[in-house]
């Protein structure tokens, strides 16, 4: 044995000290199963609390006896009953009025059954029960309807229906729907992506190719990296002072003839949301550029290229997957967001689908906030399922700008 | 008339990096239609000198140059000088190959087409694989991506791309030092052929390379400043057989470096 092995441990001692790292290791790898076991079941008490609230037991009764109305049992109502029982219950103002908004025989047997169970049943919630009470505890609660509400009848039910995507708002909770909150939603964040990601990319090519490197673009710099981390109800702030008011006529829609509206407008929230997340967009575009190998520059200069080309032929494509993902970052900002909506003043209730850029508008998390605040429960109820759709819609649209992003990485 | 023979000569030419100073007062006159070879211990300077040639420093933050690099009697760093015209003129293939991340093709054709080229782009493309020597492994290919060749067919690529601009010197940074014995061995091949036609600067850090290949060998060393000069400028052959400075010799015969 040379005279330098005797700084090391050897034999029995090397093994002691061997366990003891092995110790530690095992302490941290401990650790950190326990965070990722901490992470997996918040996000399972997630979903379960969002899932538990938008199924279960409903009590309803109905104000006025189906029997009054037709002999057959309602739910097997042809859509010419129907029209023949609502022709006949419905006063012919009421009836002339829906026919109005939409020809009362165009509509399907499903629109016009939800008209007879609104208007002339009258459907009355008196209960509800949330999915977990509803499984465990099925006889006691058939019990307690019995007893408290006699004539009511008891039905296990998912609030989220196709009819709940596909009818707009309303007061009652039984036939309100998420359909003007979800485009107002897909709205903003068309809105926003269209702003800020041209303007979030362009500003990431001349800082990273560009822009000298001094104390000015340092300065930019850091205050791009910080205005990623302000608080959006300033961006709220920003956007009602600049967009709602100061531009009022271009987001109006007033400079281009449009009449019935004012600032509050899908377009002014749209941009708020994209100067939102634009700090995020230049920040992913400029860490996408920086990504791109240096030797690619090289090679494309090396063989006469300007600047200009060796972004727009080299750099861009190679960074095209970088920048994707924060798009797909931009996406799910603006679809969760809520404090600047409010600002900027999403309408709580609309029953007309946004069909402009200058239309008054709703949005998923100002609806589900709605909801939320209200004492009904059947409101909490409906709240959970549109919050199941803002989450589908967050899960579809990011699958969409993962595929896109998978398109454009072909790599050679 | 004297001129005639010189492809580039500098005169008195400098890098400095900010108030650090790289390379300092180079003079050489580099012969058409031979290899030249720059060597030197690391960190000397040569791959700085070498990309000064074509203005790839450029692009360094806080580099610039003094002094005259005269391609056809103009001053490249003059005033009306065009870098991207230096570098249509003056190509370079660097040490790691590095092709576009495309087709074989494509990564001939587009240095071309950027570059305005109005001929038929197939015979280009073709001309200039034959003249890498890479024409015949990858004529039945040339759609498929440049990144699935070896080390060394990447290494030509990029030789033939360069080729494609019809440059007036090609500018080699140790072209050969990420490729095994056998690749280098081609690309050396290659460099004769090359020479009938184009200009040859090649940093390397291979003595035998330098020896082999090259007509003319610059020596680079770092004086007590940390800036890298030429300190001998001859034919290769004298270089390594009676090399005038010590330094050199010591150098050429592996006793430092």
């Amino acid at each position: 044995m040379n005279e330098q092995n005797r700084n090391y441990p050897e034999g029995s001692a090397f093994y002691s000290e061997l366990r003891k790292r092995y110790l530690t290791a095992t302490i941290w790898q401990t650790l950190f199963l326990s965070a990722l076991v901490i992470a997996v079941v918040s996000l399972t008490a997630l979903i379960y609390n969002v899932l538990d609230g938008a199924f279960g037991y409903v009590a309803f009764e109905y104000k006025n006896d189906p029997a009054e109305f037709t002999p057959t049992p309602i739910h097997e109502l042809t859509k010419e009953e129907l029209l023949v029982i609502l022709k006949e219950g419905l006063s012919s103002g009421a009836y002339n009025k829906l026919d109005n908004e939409q020809k009362m025989e165009k509509r399907s047997q499903s629109e016009l059954y939800i008209l007879f169970l609104e208007r002339l049943l009258q459907i009355d919630t008196k209960a509800t029960w949330s999915m977990t009470d509803s499984l465990t505890r099925g006889d006691e609660i058939r019990a307690e309807v019995a007893e408290k509400y006699p004539d009511a009848e008891l039905e296990f039910r998912s609030w989220l229906t196709p009819q709940f995507l596909t009818t707009p708002m309303s007061s009652k909770a039984e036939f309100a729907g998420v359909r003007t909150a979800v485009l107002g939603s897909l709205w903003l964040v068309g809105i926003a992506i269209l702003f800020a990601l041209p303007v979030g990319v362009g500003a990431a090519v001349y800082l990273q190719e560009y822009a000298p490197k001094n104390w000015l673009t340092n300065i930019i710099q850091t205050n791009i990296n910080n205005l990623a981390g302000v608080p959006s109800i300033v961006y709220g702030m920003l956007g009602l002072a600049v967009f709602v008011r100061l531009l009022e006529t271009l987001t109006s829609g007033a400079a281009f003839g449009v009449t019935d509206s004012n600032g509050r407008t899908v377009l002014s929230a749209g941009l708020t949301m994209g100067i939102l997340v634009l700090p995020l967009m230049i920040i992913n575009a400029q860490e996408a550029i920086k990504a791109v190998p240096d030797s690619l520059r090289q090679a494309a200069f090396g063989v006469g290229a300007t600047r200009w080309q060796t972004v727009w032929y080299h750099v861009l494509p190679n960074a095209l997957p970088g920048i994707m993902t924060g798009s797909i970052l931009a996406i799910s900002r603006t679809l969760g967001e809520t404090a600047p909506l409010i600002v900027v003043g999403a309408s709580t209730f609309i029953s007309l689908d946004p069909d402009s850029p200058f239309s008054k508008f709703t949005a998923l998390p100002i609806q589900i906030y709605q909801w939320t605040t209200r004492p009904q429960a059947e409101f909490h109820a409906i709240a959970a399922s549109a919050i199941i759709v803002l989450l589908v819609l967050l899960l579809s649209l990011n699958a969409t700008a993962i595929l896109l992003r998978n398109r454009f990485q072909r790599r050679w | 008339m004297e001129n005639i023979n010189y492809a580039i000569e500098t005169n008195d030419l400098s890098i400095h990096y900010g108030s650090f100073t790289a390379v300092k007062g180079v003079n050489m006159k580099v012969e058409r239609q031979k290899i030249t070879a720059i060597i030197g211990p690391s960190g000397c300077g040569k791959s700085t000198l070498l990309r000064a040639f074509n203005r790839m420093n450029d692009f360094v933050p806080g580099c610039h140059v003094t002094g005259k690099l005269l391609l056809d009697n103009q001053n490249l760093y003059g005033k009306d000088v065009d870098p991207v015209e230096v570098r249509r003129k003056i190509g370079m293939v660097f040490q790691k190959p590095n092709p576009f991340p495309k087709s074989i093709y494509e990564n001939i054709a587009w240095g071309a087409r950027i570059n305005g080229f109005k001929g038929k782009m197939d015979e280009l493309v073709e001309q200039s694989l034959r003249s890498a020597a890479l024409w015949d492994e990858v004529k039945d290919k040339l759609q498929q991506s440049a990144y699935a060749l070896s080390g060394g067919q990447q290494q030509r690529l990029c030789i033939a791309r360069t080729i494609a601009i019809q440059p007036e010197i090609i500018l080699m940074d140790e072209p050969a030092s990420a490729l095994d014995p056998i690749s280098t061995l081609r690309i050396e091949e290659l460099m004769q052929e090359l020479k009938k036609n184009y200009t040859i600067i090649i940093v390397t850090h291979n003595m035998q390379q330098a020896a082999r290949a090259s007509d003319y060998t610059a020596m680079m060393m770092i004086d007590d400043q940390r800036a890298g000069g030429v300190i001998e400028f001859d034919d290769t052959k004298t270089i390594f057989t009676r090399p005038g400075d010590k330094r050199t010799e010591d150098y050429v015969t592996g006793r430092f470096g």
